[in-house]
């Protein structure tokens, strides 16, 4: 037991410099909606550029049990934008759809896809779309490389809540 | 009443313009994903766009470009009283130009003091029309109505053909969104078609007092540039009317094209 003790500020050390890795934090709503069918969202969550093509794709969700990639180019400007170009799945990039509640994604700068962003301004996206429900975007602003750490936030309206950001430089 | 009777008879010698109804065929979708699918179209005559409720356009000028340049078999073709319709099973990635394409002449003429009309291909006029006809009058009629549709990502299109006219879209037809530009390229027998005006109208004109269409001109190039003001479903149309006709004997030429295009929300 005493020597496991010893290692737990080792442990926390590690944690401690994981934490202070730069990166994207993003906290995602998706909201409660109280409907008589209920079919959780397809996601796509994306980094512009100012261009407005994909400099980064960090996480689309669809269903995944079945063939439901039919329904992918639902999420129009995530599909115009380069979803169209892209065979899913993609390993650490397609997800099966997720509940109603709070979602925290963390993106390391120095791992793909962060790691080759050019410094530039970029757009996050949050783009959601539901079967027999409407579709969102929600946009925020930000500039890479991160100097120091900086909060932004945006508010869905219908099929997205709350969604804030957070870069780590 | 005499002078009556001579000014109805005149009105009715005057050739009338021919006034179809405008002609439009409809895919269910526009944009599929990767994997590919069904999609059905109809065709229609019809000026509510895109309600069928006047006449069925005939399918016999139906020619599909796939984006590898293999052939597609329509399937389920069917001719209904109001509108045609058949499915495609559309499995390749890049797009596919669907068209109606019709190369026709119109003949009038009298015999024994009564009007006579026909209408068939230049191959067929012989046959048809006799020699040293009364009061005839021929026009060739180029008519092209398209629809794109796109599995995966966009791909260029190949030219139509070069007879009559055809659109070479400058803006992807399968990449339109509310309040974005498009630009397009007439072209008359493959060359640039300048200064022919292009009416655009969005559907839904069953629900709506003003039929509300764009119009816009061509340039010197060809090129006219449309901003759609919403999504939905629009309709193109474009015609000239000249001399160019092909047909061995026939002077007169009129050249239409439509299309029919799904602009998308942002």
């Amino acid at each position: 037991m005493k020597r496991y003790r010893s290692c737990i500020p080792l442990l926390l050390a590690a944690f401690a410099g994981a934490a202070h890795a730069g990166g994207l934090t993003l906290n995602l709503e998706l909201p409660n909606i109280s409907v008589a069918e209920y079919h959780r969202p397809y996601v796509a969550i994306w980094v512009e550029g100012a261009d407005q093509s994909i400099a980064a794709n960090l996480s689309v969700w669809y269903q995944l049990r079945g063939d439901h990639t039919k329904w992918l180019p639902d999420l129009r400007q995530w599909w115009r934008r380069g979803g169209r170009d892209l065979k899913v799945p993609v390993d650490g990039l397609t997800g099966a759809t997720r509940p109603a509640g709070q979602h925290i994604l963390k993106f390391d700068a120095a791992a793909t896809p962060l790691s080759g962003l050019k410094p530039g301004k970029y757009t996050l996206m949050v783009e959601a779309v539901r079967e027999v429900g409407g579709r969102e975007v929600v946009r925020i602003p930000f500039e890479w490389p991160v100097k120091a750490t900086t909060r932004a936030s945006a508010q869905g309206s219908s099929e997205l809540g709350a969604v804030s950001l957070t870069l780590d430089p | 009443m005499k002078a009556r009777i001579v000014w109805l008879m005149t009105a009715m010698l005057v050739p009338t313009v021919s006034l179809a109804a405008r002609a439009w065929v409809l895919p269910s979708q526009t944009i599929v994903s990767r994997s590919g699918g069904w999609v059905t179209f109809d065709a229609a005559m019809a000026d509510d766009l895109f309600s069928f409720n006047q006449g069925a356009m005939p399918l016999d000028g139906l020619n599909v470009s796939t984006p590898d340049g293999s052939a597609l078999e329509p399937q389920n073709v069917a001719r209904g009283k109001t509108r045609s319709s058949f499915d495609l099973e559309l499995r390749a990635p890049g797009t596919y130009r669907v068209a109606l394409a019709t190369d026709q002449v119109m003949a009038r003429w009298e015999e024994d003091g009564k009007p006579k009309r026909w209408r068939g291909t230049a191959a067929e006029m012989a046959a048809n029309i006799p020699a040293g006809a009364a009061r005839l009058e021929v026009e060739q009629m180029q008519r092209r109505v398209e629809a794109f549709v796109t599995v995966g990502a966009p791909s260029a299109l190949k030219s139509a053909g070069g007879a009559g006219l055809e659109l070479v879209p400058l803006q992807h037809p399968n990449d339109l969104y509310a309040g974005e530009a498009a630009r397009f390229r007439l072209l008359l027998d493959g060359k640039p078609a300048s200064n022919v005006e292009v009416e655009v109208l969005a559907g839904g004109t069953r629900y709506r007092a003003a039929p509300g269409s764009i119009l816009a001109n061509t340039d010197k190039d060809g090129v006219v540039s449309v901003t759609w003001p919403d999504a939905g479903l629009y309709w193109l149309d474009a015609s000239v009317a000249d001399e160019g006709a092909t047909a061995p004997g026939v002077k007169k030429r009129r050249a239409a094209y439509n299309a029919t295009f799904e602009v998308l929300p942002q």
